[in-house]
């Protein structure tokens, strides 16, 4: 039952998602937002202001002309490419070394996580040997009573409930 | 011809290189005698002292540098080529003045004057640590004769224009003819410049083997203010791109923004580690490296942007000094890492933990995500010239590759920074995580589903990451809120019970009590609701119109009605603007008149936005420029949500380190103890 319910709500999650992905004016918006103004200004395309820019014009016209011709998103990023250069675009997505862009840093993310996980582990079993159990010594007073209860209150050394 | 003031300058830079060699021989000289004991011909302590006051005077000298140039630019004398290049005598005063950082050299000299004017404080405050400040005072030195050398040889701004005197100059950028960029700059480079005293504080601590924690202490107050400087310098640089750049956002993850935000992670790091070893004496060694990394990527960011070696927006981007900061940089780490190596034993600590939930794991766990968070970015920043070298194909690395990679990272900062004020130190029952989280999670789930029946469906739009994320962000920020409030009440309702006074000034009791404990939850708020803001960019919406009069367009529930266009001129730049008023049904509520201007001395254009700011959102006009077919104006209107939270988000977080800045009230009894505390450190030095 509960696989059943999941693969419901994954095709109409897919089904919301697919939908209005065919309007001209969304795909304007998202292709030019993908694609990076050849001025030399850096620019996303549709963010280039420059007055008189000689080529973020041209590039928005090109890109209205791709748009109409009826070619998928990724015809309309392969004109680009083959126009200017991968530099066309605002991210590395052309597979190959530029998959390589997206995984080092969550891979980078997972495999440091897991480090400081052991590390944790390391000096919790380090403490453990160093110290046998028993009840925890509770932390030198401060000499001021209502700082040492403030302390106490909100769990500051958490030794009250020890 | 004679050049009085651009001389006065040349030689004011060559005698303040000449007093920082001094004080870095004279510093190592005195400061080897008195470590190895060996008798100089002179004492070594007064050789120490006049080391300092040699750094002292190079401060006074780099000054005098920087009044010359100050006043070249203010007295329009075109003989020095650097002010020719950037001011005109058309400019006003005011940009005159910040004329002094708009180019390389200017820049360079403000670094090398700011450098001073830290060690000048660092060297007036010496008693704090007679010994200690020596060290600090001699490696700052030491980075100060770097900058000098580059001013001195490669990029002199005395330099004199070749050719006849010109009688106008070439203007200054108008992109920094902003009153923001009056500020933005110096307050970015305090920032930076001032990485160096925690850095100069620790790799001194580490050559003299300092005994105990109290180097930490001493650079505590510099880290935090240095801190303070960085956000702020980057937040005045996201409102400046935000109000002048006319692409309606305020982060574009240029590679400069992106070098001023590398320091910014580690520092913030090392804020929250170095708790750690005042608090348990733990990670010794990775708290010098973070201050060593910091420092290393203040020069870094530097290298990157004027280099040319990644390509950016701003100015500076192609030059030949790459080379010089190159060696400094490798010349920096091989003395860190050399005396890391030497001094290792005087690092050894021992590192336990008690639980595996505590205080102590959040932190490294917000290390963690802060480290991997600038790992991404400098990763991102320098992958086209590793596609480059790789395929020989440059990429670009814009929003569309840093959002989707940096918005994940941010959310689990988010999450933690709710979570580890809620856990105690050493060790945690499941009674305490069940008191001190149920209000924080009820507040997340009651907020996503209030968002959820408010009409946030993220899953109904085309591109719905971006409301994803923002839905998780509202709902951990009102999580984060509700732990931080929860928190302060349960210490407030305490400190009532106590003193009989009412909650207000219970609150401020308490806070002046434990000023570090509670400005770091007011930063921790301030963070939170920039994170509002910056959540609230997944709602943006924008339109693109040629606007003929009374035309108009809808955007959101705001009408916005051409009413005129208008042309205007003076001595400095000629505008072209619109005059456009906004109606939100049929009440008129503001009238905006956005501009394009062009600049007659640089021969440059610049697109002036108008903005009408409410808390829930900000209405953003362009005018684009004219049609060249129709010559009909075009405007570009922008509803961003949200946005002023960023810089009330920044208003909170400047108030946080004020709060954490200032020394806690203590009680009387505890007095005497302070000052016990105080006399044994001057004892110490």
């Amino acid at each position: 039952m509960p696989k059943r319910l999941f693969q419901t709500l994954a095709i109409v999650i897919v089904a919301v998602t697919m939908l209005g992905a065919s309007n001209p004016d969304a795909r304007y918006d998202k292709l030019g937002h993908k694609l990076v103004c050849q001025c030399g200004c850096n620019q996303i395309l549709l963010d280039c202001n420059h007055v008189g820019c000689p080529v973020s014009p041209v590039m928005i016209a090109e890109l209205h002309a791709q748009i109409a011709s009826a070619l998928p998103d990724a015809g309309v990023l392969n004109f680009f490419i083959g126009k200017y250069g991968p530099i066309v675009l605002s991210a590395p997505i052309r597979g190959g070394f530029d998959d390589v862009a997206w995984i080092v840093p969550f891979a980078v993310l997972i495999l440091a996580t897991f480090g400081v996980a052991l590390l944790i582990r390391f000096w919790k079993r380090r403490n453990d040997r160093l110290i046998p159990a028993g009840p925890a010594i509770p932390p030198a007073p401060t000499g001021n009573s209502l700082q040492d209860r403030i302390r106490r209150d909100t769990d500051y050394d958490n030794w009250s409930q020890k | 011809m004679s050049h009085p003031m651009p001389s006065f300058g040349s030689f004011s830079l060559i005698l303040a290189l000449a007093l920082s060699v001094y004080t870095l021989c004279a510093g190592t000289l005195a400061l080897w005698a008195i470590a190895k004991g060996r008798t100089l011909a002179i004492s070594s302590e007064h050789l120490r002292e006049t080391a300092r006051r040699a750094g002292i005077a190079s401060f006074i000298a780099l000054s005098c540098a920087a009044f010359a140039l100050v006043w070249a630019s203010f007295t329009n004398d075109y003989s020095v080529a650097y002010i020719l290049h950037h001011t005109n005598r058309a400019l006003e005063s005011k940009y005159k003045f910040s004329a002094l950082w708009s180019g390389q050299e200017g820049s360079l000299l403000l670094w090398a004057w700011l450098l001073s004017a830290y060690g000048f404080v660092l060297r007036l405050r010496h008693k704090v640590d007679v010994t200690l400040s020596a060290y600090a005072s001699t490696i700052l030195a030491a980075i100060q004769i770097f900058f000098l050398l580059l001013l001195n040889i490669a990029a002199p701004p005395f330099s004199i224009a070749p050719g006849p005197l010109a009688r106008d100059g070439f203007g200054l950028n108008p992109l920094l003819q902003y009153a923001e960029m009056i500020i933005h700059p110096p307050m970015l480079y305090l920032g930076y410049v001032g990485f160096s005293v925690p850095f100069a504080f620790a790799l001194g601590a580490l050559m003299m083997r300092y005994p105990g924690e109290k180097w930490i202490h001493i650079t505590r107050k510099w880290t935090m203010v240095t801190w303070l400087f960085l956000t702020c310098g980057i937040c005045l640089g996201m409102h400046w791109a935000y109000a002048v750049l006319g692409w309606g956002g305020y982060w574009g993850w240029d590679p400069v923004e992106n070098a001023s935000f590398l320091p910014w992670l580690t520092a913030t790091a090392f804020l929250h580690s170095v708790m750690m070893q005042e608090k348990r004496g733990m990670m010794k060694i990775w708290n010098v490296w973070l201050i060593f990394i910091t420092f290393l990527l203040t020069i870094l960011g530097t290298l990157l942007t004027r280099s040319g070696i990644v390509s950016s927006v701003h100015a500076f981007a192609q030059s030949s000094i790459g080379s010089w900061f190159t060696t400094f940089m490798v010349l920096i780490f091989v003395v860190c890492l050399f005396t890391f190596f030497y001094q290792y034993d005087h690092l050894k600590s021992e590192n336990k933990l008690e639980s595996l939930v505590s205080r102590e794991s959040s932190f490294l766990f917000n290390n963690l995500i802060l480290l991997v968070a600038c790992f991404a970015v400098l990763f991102g920043t320098l992958f086209p010239v590793l596609s480059e070298f790789y395929n020989g194909t440059k990429v670009t690395m814009g929003p569309d590759y840093f959002n989707p990679v940096m918005v994940p990272i941010g959310l689990f900062l988010l999450f933690l920074t709710g979570v580890g004020p809620l856990l105690p130190w050493r060790s945690t029952s499941l009674r305490a995580i069940r008191r001190n989280f149920i209000l924080p999670s009820i507040a997340i789930l009651v907020t996503a589903i209030v968002l959820m029946i408010a009409g946030v469906r993220p899953w109904t739009d085309d591109e719905a990451g971006g409301g994803i994320y923002a839905l998780v962000c509202f709902a951990l920020s009102a999580g984060v809120i509700t732990a931080i409030t929860s928190e302060f009440l349960r210490g407030a309702g305490v400190v009532r019970t106590q003193s009989g006074k009412n909650l207000f000034l219970a609150s401020i009791l308490l806070v002046r009590r434990n000023t570090r404990r509670y400005g770091g939850y007011l930063i921790h708020f301030g963070i939170v609701v920039m994170f509002i803001g910056l959540a609230g960019s997944a709602f943006k919406q924008s339109k693109e119109l040629e606007m003929a009069f009374g035309d108009t367009l809808q955007i959101g529930s705001l009408r916005i009605v051409c009413q005129s266009y208008s042309q205007d001129s003076n001595a400095n730049f000629d505008t072209d603007y619109a005059i456009l008023d906004v109606y939100n049904g049929n009440k008129k509520i503001t009238r905006l008149t956005p501009e394009k201007r062009f600049y007659t001395a640089s021969q440059t254009p610049l697109t002036v936005v108008a903005i009408h700011s409410t808390l829930a959102r900000d209405l953003y006009t362009v005018f684009m420029g004219r049609n060249p077919e129709t010559d009909r104006p075009i405007i570009k209107v922008f509803l961003n949500p949200l946005v002023n939270w960023i810089w009330i988000g920044v208003f909170i977080v400047i108030l946080g380190t004020a709060v954490a800045l200032r020394p806690p009230l203590l009680p009387a009894a505890r007095r005497p103890e302070a000052a016990v505390d105080a006399s044994a450190g001057s004892a110490h030095a």
